[in-house]
């Protein structure tokens, strides 16, 4: 299901916890499946579940809570816009919509280029940067006025 | 033991071991704290809020279920602070909650309904747009279709986590957006899976068997017994008219504490089949005619009385079902003896009764069922602990998590959703050979002698293990399930299993094949004399004349294929039964007999205690209770000591209470333990059978309940083998294959399973499917179908 590299990659978060503790894994686990695949598709989190020896559904509950991961198909980019208040009260009211009419998508939509997802965030503790966008999960931005936001789509081609 | 905590609830004092608490030490007062996610068998979440208590010097108030007790402390369950706390959440609680009381299957016996009466305002504040959840699919049992009655009190996924041993639910989501659902595409597939219904506190998780058919107000509830498995579940079975609508688990913290297996209580749908027998049948000129109970009652004690007449009273033989009731067990024997023939028996499932004459007593548990927790090492001898003992399994898982050792010698894999500490798989045929390996191991470890027949045995590392934990225990018990009473050296099995455990000073048990294992032993259901014939015995020499009570011969029995040669060639079958089964094609008499709802009556469990219970409803039809028919039919044959009025003393003539714990030994002597080399082994390129009976079929009312049928435990049957087993016949999986043994034969479709033992192949008896095949242990071969 998953290539060498990942495996290798989620034996070693295994290998930080007790050998009867591998579920621990299991969201180091979901981020490198992810890496891979793209998204977590209910095969993927049945071949985690088994690796790590922990029922379907729990891999199912740790996936669906957390933002980050995946459960359909995304774009290229996924652009994750934080609207809690400090951001909304910063601006992000006004970069969403500027995204969503440069883009032509609402949140949780892909463009029809497949470029990119539009996806609203919770916090991420960055509120002195407000307003903030994650982009890829793993990628931060600041201070996401209509200027910025253009200048970054620019280089996201 | 630390010192008692004392603390004050409401004023009043009380005193709680050291461990409890808020919730323990209100409890034990009888103070009712309002809760909807504690649950005293599961463990702690305090996710709902609802039990918050105001204590003192505490800033803010505390959950009751999940502060700990200390000394000292002073709790308060109905101060301003603890009141205003508890219809906040309340309110919250119903901010969400649909109010469709009047349409839920619910109402009337939800937990929100009646703490919403108590904490809860007349009318909502809130005004913006309720949320909405998708209805989920789980599986024939469990309706999940009003989701949004959903608290998220997770008690379902902690029963699934904590007593099924299977996590088969889960909280999706985050916050508002939390959902509960099985994995994608899944159904909840636990045997245990409805006592889901009875811990939602709300209308989410509901009976889909009884959706919509009757409201509880409507249902008149009595006790009863569960007539299935070993345990003696007890049971409150609620009927509306003569219908049995619902059953439920009755708490008995000795034996089921509060939960009942699906199939105690789904199995009520085979009572309302549409084949039940509601009506006395003779055959006449070759076809069945319905007619009245005088003359159905003549008409079999003059077959009866011919045959005996004609050919001796050994040419009669009876049948009985393990399911049966004592009395009816009682009467039965009682009826053929003054017939004048001992070939009498209710262990349909056995094949070697070569213990017979050399056991000191009636096998049984061995000790109490609740016992089973306190043991710290055991060895499990051929069990489907799950399938065949829903709820004993639990009490294993609950131990194992503790410091219970669970060791098992099977012979397939199936996983008991237990801890084990050792799973030895081996093939029907090396299952003396395994234990006599654990024999010697265990002699060696304790430095003792091997007993006689134990020689020449080298020792293996599976074998090693399991003796190592089992002299390392200080409560130890040996238990011999299913497999092992049904093994074709049944006899050697527990004698080895004896061995064991005078090495190790364990106890030896049994976990019981049915209800009433116990039961048809105390009655003397079981030949007697020198003469008598057992239930192997009685179809492999077929008789002239059979009594069947309440039991499928091809079904019911270890070897199908001969039962039903048996009652097909013999000149008189009496058929007393619930249902039209096929004893229409052969029977000369068909008796409509009671089921267990519908006549007093009593089990003794596996443990040994005798349950009585009265009937629910009035009989179906023209059916009547069996030990009426069998009095009025042992009157019409002139066999005198039939004067029973009642159920309760053909009880106590059957057996007294008293009498039953000096009756219950499971010693045994006078067995050779060597087993012959090659013995039982099946010629060089057959292979062997493994049969289970499933959880579903394994008596004539669950093989009839609808829903049951449903369940992925009543798929149709399959072969399964080892893959090298497969790879060597040409075969792989998903292949349609046939399987032969003796004159019979079963087409089904092959599975693969990498820890079967080679040279082997499961397929299930019990089943209509497999009904032509023979014992449930020997020699069949397979060959790639069409």
């Amino acid at each position: 299901m998953l290539n060498a590299q990942s495996l290798k990659i989620i034996d070693k978060a295994v290998a930080k916890y007790p050998p009867d503790q591998k579920q621990s894994a299991v969201m180091a686990a979901l981020a490198v499946a992810q890496d891979e695949k793209g998204w977590l598709s209910p095969e993927v989190m049945d071949f985690v579940a088994s690796y790590l020896d922990m029922p379907p559904v729990a891999v199912y509950e740790v996936a669906t809570f957390y933002g980050m991961y995946n459960l359909s198909p995304v774009g290229k980019y996924k652009l994750c816009l934080c609207t809690n208040l400090p951001c909304a009260l910063s601006g992000a009211v006004e970069a969403a919509e500027h995204l969503k009419k440069k883009l032509g998508v609402d949140f949780n939509e892909t463009t029809a280029d497949g470029r990119f997802t539009l996806k609203e965030g919770e916090c991420f503790g960055a509120c002195g940067d407000a307003p903030v966008m994650l982009v890829n999960n793993k990628r931060m931005e600041s201070f996401m006025t209509p200027e910025s936001l253009d200048k970054l789509l620019a280089e996201l081609k | 033991m630390s010192a008692m905590l004392k603390l004050e609830v409401d004023g009043r004092e009380v005193e709680v071991p050291p461990g409890s608490t808020v919730m323990d030490a209100a409890t034990q007062l009888g103070i009712f704290v309002p809760h909807f996610c504690y649950h005293k068998k599961l463990s702690i979440a305090a996710n709902c809020r609802m039990c918050l208590v105001h204590v003192e010097k505490a800033p803010k108030p505390l959950p009751a279920c999940a502060t700990p007790a200390t000394e000292g402390m002073k709790v308060w369950t109905q101060s301003a602070q603890a009141k205003q706390a508890q219809n906040g959440v309340m309110e919250l609680l119903l901010i969400n909650h649909p109010l469709d009381c009047p349409i839920c299957d619910q109402g009337g016996e939800c937990q929100l309904q009646d703490i919403a009466v108590g904490y809860g305002a007349s009318e909502s504040r809130y005004t913006e747009p309720k949320r909405v959840v998708m209805h989920k699919s789980m599986g024939a049992l469990i309706s999940a279709e009003e989701m949004t009655r959903c608290i998220h009190c997770t008690r379902c996924v902690r029963f699934g986590q904590e007593i099924a041993g299977v996590m088969e639910l889960g909280m999706i989501g985050r916050g508002e957006h939390s959902e509960i659902v099985a994995f994608v595409g899944k159904s909840v597939d636990s045997e245990l899976s409805g006592n889901m219904i009875d811990i939602c506190p709300v209308g989410a998780l509901t009976s889909k068997p009884f959706r919509y058919s009757a409201r509880t107000w409507e249902l008149s509830r009595r006790k009863s017994v569960a007539p299935h498995d070993s345990l003696g579940s007890n049971l409150i079975v609620q009927s509306k008219g003569s219908t049995v609508m619902r059953v439920v688990p009755l708490e008995n913290e000795d034996l089921n504490e509060c939960w009942i297996s699906d199939r105690d209580r789904f199995s009520y749908e085979g009572l309302n089949a549409p084949d039940r027998l509601t009506q006395p049948m003779i055959r006449q000129g070759g076809t069945l005619k319905e007619v009245d109970w005088q003359t159905a009652l003549e008409h079999a004690a003059k077959l009866l009385s011919d045959v005996r007449d004609q050919h001796g009273a050994a040419a009669l033989g009876l049948l009985a079902s393990p399911q049966s009731t004592l009395e009816e067990l009682h009467l039965a024997q009682q009826l053929m003896r003054g017939l004048g023939s001992e070939n009498i028996d209710f262990r349909l499932r056995q094949r070697d009764f070569s213990a017979d004459g050399k056991r000191s007593g009636i096998p049984w548990l061995g000790m109490k069922v609740a016992d089973i927790g306190r043991l710290d090492r055991v060895l499990i001898i051929g069990s489907y602990l799950r399938k065949d003992h829903p709820l004993l399994a639990n009490r294993f898982r609950q131990a194992a998590k503790r410091n219970q050792e669970v060791n098992l010698v099977h012979v397939a894999s199936d996983d008991p959703l237990i801890k084990l500490k050792t799973k030895l798989v081996v093939a029907p045929s090396d299952l003396p050979a395994a234990l006599s390996r654990i024999v010697a191991a265990v002699a060696e470890l304790k430095k003792l002698p091997r007993p006689a027949g134990i020689t020449n045995l080298a020792i293996d590392e599976p074998s090693r293990a399991i003796a190592g934990s089992l002299v390392s225990g200080g409560s130890t018990a040996i238990f011999l399930g299913s497999t092992a009473e049904q093994h074709p050296e049944a006899a050697r099995l527990h004698a080895l299993a004896q061995e064991i455990a005078l090495l190790c000073g364990a106890k030896v048990g049994f976990f019981g094949t049915a209800a009433n294992s116990v039961g048809g032993y105390l009655a003397n259901c079981v030949p007697g004399g020198a003469k008598g014939l057992n239930a192997r015995a009685m179809l492999e020499a077929p008789r002239k004349a059979y009594v069947l009570l309440n039991l499928e011969p091809e079904l019911d029995c270890h070897d199908p294929a001969a039962a039903m040669r048996a009652v097909k060639s013999a000149d008189c079958v009496v058929a007393l039964s619930s249902f039209r089964t096929r004893a229409t094609e052969y029977a000369q008499v068909l008796l409509p007999v009671a089921p267990f709802t519908e006549t007093s009556g009593s089990f003794v469990n596996t443990e040994g205690i005798r349950q009585s219970f009265n009937a629910v409803v009035k009989p179906l039809g023209e059916a009547r209770p069996a030990w009426k028919v069998l009095r009025v039919l042992a009157n019409n044959l002139g066999i005198p000591g039939f004067d029973f009025d009642s159920s309760e003393s053909v009880r106590d003539v059957a057996c007294r209470t008293a009498d039953i714990p000096a009756r219950l030994d499971n010693g045994i002597s006078g067995i050779d333990l060597a087993t012959a080399a090659g013995a039982n082994q099946p010629a060089s390129n057959a292979l062997e059978r493994i049969a289970d009976v499933p959880i579903y079929f394994a008596d004539a009312i669950v093989r009839r309940a609808e829903s049951l049928q449903q369940t992925k435990d009543s798929r149709e049957p399959r072969a399964t083998m080892s893959p090298a087993t497969a790879a060597k016949l040409g075969l792989s999986s998903g292949d349609s294959v046939r399987v032969r043994q003796g004159d019979g034969e079963a087409v089904v479709v092959l599975n693969l399973d990498e820890e079967l033992p080679q040279n082997c192949v499961r397929l299930a008896t019990a089943h209509p499917a497999c009904s032509g095949l023979g014992p449930m242990f020997g020699e069949v071969s397979v060959e790639r179908a069409g």
